[in-house]
């Protein structure tokens, strides 16, 4: 039995650390929604558990969506995420072909440097011992950038960078301080009486020369095991509970598991699960208009450990952005959402004026222009001479005014209200008995795929257009403008349409190709899912949005939302048209 | 009431802020300041999706809670479809839905 006292820091910190972890997620799994735990035993039997499985490998291991934000970055996770399994597998692999047994303690394989005698020779010792010196030496050079990053955190691509709790400063020196006492122990070891390889050997016979080794191998294991130990009892209280967390998650995710309109277990799952790695403070343009810290990271960080969070439920434009760069894909919307309260005051009076609206003349395409559509009157005037010269018989079904989609209740939180709302044009529309649903706003779209439950089709006009005009019942010249397309949030992150405006504009326009086409694209500023921020601050963020297009010189600032162009309208100098008046100018009979 | 000038007072439209009780008025301040900057112009009531399918006015909702009527306000509040349009028209910057919203939650947090 190899054994030696110092290997019990890392046991005990392991063993209570497991224990931690499964009494934790098993308490959470067990209050979710009886229809859930049937999703997860569904699930788990299903071919969803091999996409899982990769997406742990590609997303925890190699950190995969971190390299598009940066590849020094990627790079640095990669070292730590991979390198460290990696690590682990050569080690324990590595032990069971010394052992010839599957069934050897955990901690064998982790210290098995001090364990085996050097000159005892097994099948491919020299191969392992290569192996396990490159991994450690990937580990150290990523620890190396992250050492940089500390100081300069530019040299990684990012301009501002989570503040830390002194707590997550310790447990982040006691991550630090793992490998590079890793490094000494076995290189100590290897000094004293051979074996490892490159970097272990070398660094031994090196260290040898003016260290007196024999009394300081065995404080080094010493100083490893409980560094081990001392990170693996940290990991529950600090940031690190992501690297188990996110396993959860992406399982949970993938067996169909979805962040319901209450923050519950699943949210709590979320919350742990964020790696505070700020990537989203430099997407989040409240930050880089605004100066303001209210992003996810600090949303869920304030909710974790029992701070004021409440200023920040309301603060936030629901743009997605951060959601479109969270590595670990975490959906911070509805997260955000989930923290609104509901003070919807339901009566048999409640929006019973909607009896008032105009009932829509029957035809198999309805147009809705939505609230903001009827402030912005040039869309839809475009869009009734787009339909009228593609020769579409349309019911313009809120053309006297309608009722709201609801979608700005609902993001206010109030929900029961946003349903009643719902219920009174499912009525109108089905009154028009259309068969598909053309809006020109982007939030009454995502409103009437997600929460009507219609069965009908529900397209955007620019996804209409773009159908028109490849089928060919639209006619449209060439047009010379150079044109900058500004997706809206709803639009593109929201429902996820990009190639349809793209398609209509490289029609009719010289598009310009841009940093902030798809799902990079901005904010305006105007989301009405923000009530925190009042009118100057959104013009910032308009004027820095429309900064960024003018910079491409554009003739037209192109976008597909009323409130949007609204918006823009105040802060941009480049004109600014909706999609719809584009084609309509180069619409031929 | 006959005045000096000859001019009459509406007691429907008179705010008398020494009887009022602007307990709700002062919440309303604090929450959304922006509330304040109201000159009555009406524009809001103009574009109000809700105004233009019943008797709905913002203007009036000023007006109320000025004086005080809070049960009157109650019932005016829950028209409101909180679609924006009269954030977006508003020449003086009002925050009309944060001023809505602030409204509700006061109007729960008195029921309770």
């Amino acid at each position: 039995m190899y054994y030696d006292p110092f290997v019990l820091p890392f046991t005990i910190g392991l063993t209570a650390l497991l224990l931690f972890l499964a009494v934790k997620y098993i308490r959470w799994i067990r209050t979710f929604r009886k229809s859930e735990r049937r999703k997860i035993r569904k699930g788990m039997f299903s071919l969803k558990t091999f996409r899982a499985a990769g997406e742990v490998f590609s997303e925890c291991l190699l950190h995969r969506k971190i390299y598009r934000t940066n590849p020094f970055l990627g790079y640095m996770h990669t070292c730590f995420g991979l390198g460290w399994f990696l690590l682990i597998v050569a080690g324990k692999t590595e032990s069971m072909v010394y052992h010839t047994s599957a069934f050897n303690p955990p901690y064998f394989a982790i210290f098995f440097r001090f364990f085996h005698p050097a000159k005892e020779t097994f099948p491919y010792s020299e191969t392992f011992a290569f192996i396990t010196d490159l991994l450690l030496l990937f580990i150290l050079s990523g620890l190396f950038l992250a050492l940089a990053k500390r100081f300069w955190s530019r040299i990684v691509g990012m301009r501002k960078t989570t503040k830390h709790r002194p707590l997550d400063l310790l447990i982040l020196t006691s991550l630090w301080l793992i490998f590079p006492l890793r490094f000494l122990a076995e290189s100590f070891t290897s000094g004293l009486r051979g074996g490892g390889s490159f970097l272990t050997n070398n660094a031994g016979e090196f260290f040898a020369e003016f260290l007196p080794l024999d009394h300081l191998t065995y404080p080094a294991w010493w100083a490893y095991s409980g560094m081990l130990g001392l990170f693996f009892v940290l990991l529950p209280f600090s940031r690190y509970m992501h690297i188990p967390t996110e396993i959860v998650y992406i399982f949970l995710k993938n067996w169909g598991i979805r962040q319901g309109t209450k923050f519950n277990a699943f949210s709590k799952i979320q919350m742990y699960a964020c790696s505070r790695c700020g990537i989203c403070i430099d997407s989040c343009q409240l930050n880089s208009s605004l100066q303001m810290d209210v992003q996810p990271v600090y949303f869920l960080k304030k909710i974790r450990h029992g701070k004021e969070y409440e200023s920040l439920i309301e603060n936030c434009l629901m743009c997605g952005r951060c959601e479109a760069s969270c590595p670990v894909g975490l959906t911070h919307n509805a997260l955000r959402l989930s923290k609104r309260p509901d003070l919807s005051r339901i009566t048999k009076n409640t929006y019973s004026y909607a009896k008032n609206a105009a009932m829509p003349a029957p035809a198999k395409v309805a147009y809705f222009a939505g609230c903001m559509g009827q402030l912005t009157p040039t869309v839809t005037r475009s869009m009734e001479r787009i339909l009228e010269q593609a020769g579409v018989s349309c019911t313009y079904i809120d053309k006297e005014g309608g009722v709201c989609c609801g979608r700005p209740m609902l993001l206010a939180g109030n929900r029961e209200e946003a349903a009643v709302m719902a219920e009174k044009n499912r009525a109108i529309l089905k009154a028009s008995g259309a068969e598909v649903l053309v809006t020109s706003c982007p939030i009454c779209l995502k409103m009437f795929r997600e929460e009507y439950g219609l069965q009908i089709r529900i397209v955007h006009h620019t996804e209409y257009i773009d159908e028109l005009m490849r089928e060919g019942k639209l006619k449209t010249v060439p047009g010379e403008q150079r044109t900058v397309f500004h997706n809206p949030c709803e639009l593109g992150r929201g429902c996820g349409v990009y190639k349809a405006p793209e398609n209509i504009l490289k029609h009719v326009s010289r598009k310009i190709d841009t940093d902030f086409d798809g799902k990079k694209s901005l904010c305006c500023g105007g989301s009405l899912a923000n009530t925190s921020i009042d009118g100057r601050q959104r013009n910032r963020i308009a004027g820095d949005a429309a900064k960024a297009y003018a910079a491409y010189q554009p003739d037209v600032l192109v976008t597909a939302c009323p409130l949007c162009k609204k918006t823009f309208a105040t802060a941009s100098a480049v004109p600014v048209k909706d999609i719809a008046e584009v084609v309509a100018e180069c619409c031929r009979p | 009431m006959p005045t000096l000038w000859g001019y009459s007072i509406s007691a429907a439209r008179s705010i008398d802020y020494d009887k009022n009780d602007q307990s709700f008025l002062r919440r309303l301040a604090h929450s959304c300041p922006s509330s304040k900057l109201c000159i009555g112009c009406g524009g809001c009531t103009a574009a109000c999706s809700a105004g233009n399918l019943t008797e709905f006015n913002i203007r009036q909702l000023q007006m109320l809670v000025k004086r005080g009527e809070t049960r009157e306000t109650a019932e005016q509040l829950h028209k409101c479809m909180l679609c924006g349009k009269c954030l977006l028209v508003c020449p003086r910057g009002v925050d009309t839905r944060k001023m809505i919203l602030s409204m509700k939650r006061f109007l729960r947090e008195h029921d309770q």
